[in-house]
């Protein structure tokens, strides 16, 4: 089964933070990314930019409105993802539970729709 | 390069005695791989032109040697030359010399079987397993794999060289395992088998339609491995549930992809040679062999298949079915389809007193075919509103697309029952008529092929 985890940081909290803590935290992800790839569980994943970029697009009536930043008003926002394709959930959330931003924000892992099924 | 389908069905077939033959002489899993693929190659042009050699094996056999020691002599040169150090002895390849005493003793189709109980070694993860054997038994390319389970090319490769590293590591030689270990390694080979017919039942309900056949390569395995291990009941046993499982196939989906449940299928479409074939099977092996799960699970769908309506199912045997199979492998997918049974002969308040019992056990609880069953009693009961209220929450905690579609459609049709109680007869409501909702191995078909717990919880086991 495929698992969306999605890597929620304050970004405000992240600019303040040291150097040297941003580099840890990188390397830390960037040591799980490799560890994945070399395990097969790894399908893919990206860190996005600043949540301040971002346009949420609704239309109503046919008529589109766009504005600026996130969907969601919250401290904590959505900053990256990975995709990792994993034996159960148990095993996700383990790969989520070592993921540096856990341990300052959160992480949410979320099962993927499987195009797959079978008749009951 | 197109290839005529009789030299390509030829190549497939002697593909994996090639490479069985190779890494058996030479040891060196992965550099055999590439030079049998260089060999294919060799045969995929040269043959169509010049025509299909004598002894085509042996054709093959020779140009992969001869590819595989340029290669391992020009490694050996070349660690040489980079460690600058003079050997006293070239360390060729250990086996080297060993190729002609070992002869030509086991024939190919051997090789083809070791080749199986080496890529199904036990060290390596069920994954692992699966795509190493579509790989180099199957003969399927990377990328196939890759789109058969929906991951990156990149992350498939990874997965395959990483389990022959493993196997590597291992020490495990290219040799059938000794007696002792044969009947264990042999039930993890078929269970491998087993998931790979599980992960193509539950892809053909998908969209992508350019995924390869995986039920059709398992069925081709299986019928190798029968051919020998003739009297094996377990892998007759297997090769029947398998087919008479396949046979739903052309009746099991509606336009657009929707899941026909097995109770509503048109048992016209389905396919009776494969029906005939999987019931010759699961006969013979339970009238010569002893008893197995596989046999249990292909007799339940055999009774499923001779049934001409769903009405005239026969339940009582199906639950007694069920109940040799959970004393030969207890899981609690088995109790669960045991359940369905037991709705249809005991009735739906005694099923929900034994799915009360599954509840507590955590492998289930939460599992959306636990709560789909429930909701199907409720259902039986004539209690609607539970059924709907049950439907929508297994919809909820489904992970496959079709099969929440399907529970989601179930919920509505209840409810457009309960408003128009006049169509009660013919509406989604009319339950009591015998409605099977079994629960995937219940119908013979794969257990919780799509679920979270497919692998941990299949009715098989393989344990």
């Amino acid at each position: 089964v495929k698992y969306l985890l999605m890597i929620y940081q304050n970004p405000l909290t992240w600019q303040g933070m040291p150097e040297s803590e941003k580099r840890a935290f990188m390397s830390d992800a960037g040591a799980i990314v490799d560890e994945l790839i070399a395990s097969g569980e790894w399908v893919g994943g990206e860190a996005l930019a600043d949540p301040s970029t971002a346009a949420s697009v609704r239309v109503r009536g046919g008529v589109p409105t766009v504005t600026d930043g996130p969907f969601a008003e919250a401290k904590e926002q959505v900053v990256g993802y990975c995709i990792v394709d994993c034996e159960s959930q148990d095993r996700a959330v383990e790969i989520a539970t070592r993921w540096p931003d856990a341990r300052q924000w959160g992480m949410e892992v979320r099962p993927i729709l499987s195009p797959d099924g079978v008749e009951m | 390069v197109t290839v005529e389908p009789g030299i390509e069905r030829l190549l497939r077939d002697l593909a994996p005695q090639v490479l069985g033959a190779i890494v058996r002489r030479y040891g060196h899993f992965d550099a055999a791989e590439d030079a049998v693929q260089e060999a294919l190659l060799a045969a995929a042009t040269q043959w169509p032109a010049q025509g299909v050699p004598d002894h085509p094996k042996g054709w093959l056999i020779t140009v992969a040697s001869r590819r595989l020691t340029d290669q391992l002599r020009s490694d050996e040169a070349r660690r040489r030359r980079e460690a600058a150090v003079t050997l006293a002895e070239p360390a060729g390849p250990a086996s080297h010399a060993a190729v002609t005493q070992d002869g030509e003793r086991a024939s190919g189709q051997d090789d083809t079987l070791v080749l199986l109980f080496l890529c199904c070694h036990p060290e390596l993860t069920p994954p692992s397993q699966l795509a190493l054997t579509l790989r180099a038994v199957a003969g399927l390319s990377t990328a196939e794999i890759a789109s058969a389970f929906l991951v990156p090319e990149p992350t498939m490769a990874q997965r395959i060289s990483r389990a022959k590293q493993r196997i590597a590591a291992t020490g495990a030689r290219f040799t059938m395992p000794p007696a002792g270990e044969w009947a264990g390694r042999l039930q993890v080979v078929l269970h491998v088998l087993y998931l790979m017919f599980n992960e193509g039942y539950a892809a053909t309900s998908g969209e992508a339609t350019s995924r390869p056949e995986l039920t059709a390569e398992a069925i081709r395995l299986t019928r190798a491995v029968r051919e020998l291990l003739p009297r094996d009941g377990e892998v007759a046993g297997l090769l029947a549930l398998m087919l008479l499982t396949e046979a739903r196939r052309p009746a099991r989906s509606a336009l657009g992809g929707a899941l026909v449940p097995l109770a509503e299928q048109d048992r016209t479409r389905w396919n009776s040679g494969q029906i005939a074939e999987g019931l010759a099977l699961v006969t013979g092996a339970l009238n010569t062999a002893p008893l197995g799960a596989y046999q249990v699970q292909a007799a339940i769908a055999a009774v499923h298949a001779e049934a001409a309506t769903a009405a005239e199912t026969d339940w009582r045997q199906i639950l007694g079915l069920y109940n040799l199979l959970e004393r030969i492998t207890p899981s609690p997918v088995v109790t669960l389809n045991r359940a369905v049974a037991v709705a249809m002969v005991d009735g739906p308040q005694a099923a929900l007193g034994l799915l009360a019992i599954l509840e507590t056990d955590e492998r289930m609880a939460g599992h959306h075919r636990l709560a789909a069953v429930r909701a199907h009693c409720h259902e039986l009961a004539g209690d609607r509103a539970a059924a709907a209220a049950g439907y929508i929450g297994a919809a909820r905690t489904a992970t496959s697309l079709p099969e929440r579609r399907y529970l989601e459609a179930r919920a509505a049709g209840l409810a457009a029952g309960a408003r128009d109680t006049g169509a009660a007869g013919r509406g989604p409501g009319a339950g009591a008529t015998g409605r099977g909702l079994e629960a995937g191995a219940g119908a013979g078909a794969p257990a919780c092929g799509a679920g979270a717990g497919a692998r941990e919880a299949g009715a098989a086991g393989g344990a």
